[in-house]
């Protein structure tokens, strides 16, 4: 099911001409299209497709004790499941690397641009906080899961509403929605991962694409330009030119990206 | 005491809520369909028949079903643990059983055919519409199968016999409760999945019965317009 050493070589040669197979620019990015709202019974939902590649976001919220290093915050937790439905690449059984880095990843790309106030999802403090679950599947893999999990958990988070909560029993009242938000910051974090195959730096890889990077670079940044979490992959090197050309690139990207998908954050 | 018998929702005793279907919603599978029941949406993709592995579990004498059956965690008001379950486990096999009487799985010695069922939204009866979406998934996989299979949740509530129980008549409290029962079962009558928690005569399992075929022919028409529709589409 890999691809082959013989695309390999076709998906090299074409991209020193600048050329994809779909016929993109290296810098281009698929069509992006988003729905909110796929779940009745998650508190904020989105649907993502970046072309061919379609994946569905859930926030969750309930409330718990918060961690002793943190009493008056609230939790986030980023989970991905990466359905065996969504490709014959993925099989049953317990998460492996490439979901945990998912999670993870829109994880971080979430928390350290401090995008969630934690703060305000305090209850009481060192007794009750209200933690944030993100739940992210993929219906159908074709590359670039990383980007499209990261535009999911945001347009999800914005879109949420905060259950009620009944103070007296100290308990969630599911089903009964507020018009409360999840407290969040004005900047939108996204993250943009970029790749290098041969002697060439693409965005947004098919399948295809992705078997044959070497190596990849997610950057998450908010339109201030601020980066807030970066993550190098694959096994093989990249030189601090070709970071720096990354750095352009996903900035660029994020630029377009965040135009985009603009109307599904406010 | 003979008040007017009136389900949460309105609906009439044989009413099914709306049905949607649709096949070839997974581009990355060798068949794949989403089937509900109102809220209640389940997608299902089909990959193989594929050689089975590891080799031990080869079959010789026939090919294997393999279901999986999964709620997403948001599924539900109160969030899940991802993963399988108890409760999920058993549905993955009851699942198997329910499809695989119609499949021509003789064809297929020593091979497998993944089924992965997951539930995007429940609001009761999630194994029916699992199960109607798996057979949908099979027959645009191409997997030769004798008929189709529709499946509908019957229920009880108190004396009065209903057809697709949502999650408000599952909570039923009043009288003799809510009786769940699913059934599965072929376009001439014959059973291949039924189960029942609850409390009935069998006077009224049989009306219960009778009543599932009437339920399950629905069914069946909204399957085979997705069907229909799919084909139309690659035209």
């Amino acid at each position: 099911m890999e691809t082959s050493r013989l695309t390999e070589k076709r998906i090299k040669e074409y991209l020193e001409e600048e050329k994809r197979f779909d016929r993109r620019k290296p810098d281009e990015f698929r069509n992006i299209e988003i729905e909110t709202g796929i779940s009745k019974k998650a508190e904020g939902s989105a649907k993502v497709k970046i072309g061919k590649t379609e994946i569905i976001v859930g926030v969750k919220l309930d409330v718990s004790e918060p961690y002793p290093d943190s009493p008056d915050k609230g939790n986030l937790m980023v989970t991905a499941e990466l359905l065996p439905l969504s490709s014959p690449r993925f099989e049953n059984g317990p998460p492996k690397f490439p979901a945990i880095e998912i999670g993870r990843l829109t994880d971080r790309g979430i928390r350290e641009s401090k995008f969630i106030d934690f703060e305000k999802l305090c209850i009481k403090k060192g007794k009750k906080v209200w933690t944030v679950f993100i739940d992210i599947y993929p219906i159908n893999d074709d590359g670039n899961l990383i980007d499209a999990a990261g535009i999911g958990a945001l347009v999800a988070l914005k879109t949420a509403r905060m259950p009620k909560y009944d103070e007296k029993n100290e308990k969630v009242v599911y089903g009964e929605i507020t018009d409360k938000k999840i407290p969040l910051a004005k900047h939108i974090p996204l993250p943009i991962t970029a790749h290098k195959i041969g002697k060439s730096l693409i965005v947004d890889p098919t399948l295809e694409e992705e078997d044959v990077s070497e190596a990849r670079v997610t950057i998450g940044s908010t339109p201030d330009g601020v980066i807030s979490s970066i993550q190098k992959g694959n096994s093989r090197e990249i030189t601090t030119e070709e970071m720096y050309k990354i750095l352009e690139l996903t900035e660029k990207t994020r630029k377009k990206v965040f135009s985009k998908i603009e109307k599904f954050l406010k | 005491m003979t008040k007017a018998f009136k389900r949460p929702d309105g609906r009439k005793n044989e009413e099914i809520r709306a049905m949607e279907a649709k096949v070839g919603i997974v581009p990355n599978a060798d068949g794949s369909a989403m089937f509900s029941f109102g809220d209640t949406v389940a997608i299902a993709a089909v990959y193989g028949p594929k050689k089975m592995h590891p080799q031990h579990q080869q079959n010789p004498e026939k090919g294997t079903l393999r279901c999986r059956y999964s709620m997403l965690s948001f599924s539900v008001t109160e969030r899940i643990r991802p993963g399988p379950n108890r409760r999920s486990t058993e549905i993955s096999k009851i699942t198997e059983w329910a499809l695989e009487p119609v499949l021509m799985i003789k064809r297929y010695p020593n091979m497998v055919i993944d089924v992965h069922i997951n539930i995007l939204q429940a609001d009761a009866s999630t194994r029916c519409a699992g199960i109607n979406a798996a057979a949908l998934a099979l027959a645009h996989a191409g997997i030769p199968m004798k008929e189709m299979v529709s499946s509908v949740s019957m229920g009880k509530l108190d004396k009065q016999i209903v057809v697709d129980i949502n999650k408000d008549e599952e909570d039923w409290e009043e009288g003799e409760g809510s009786t769940d029962i699913p059934i599965t079962m072929t376009q001439d009558g014959k059973i291949t999945h039924l189960q029942l928690d609850g409390k009935i005569t069998s006077k009224e399992l049989k009306e219960v019965i009778e009543l599932a075929k009437k339920a399950t022919k629905n069914v069946y028409e909204v399957q085979k317009k997705a069907l229909k529709d799919s084909i139309k589409d690659t035209k």
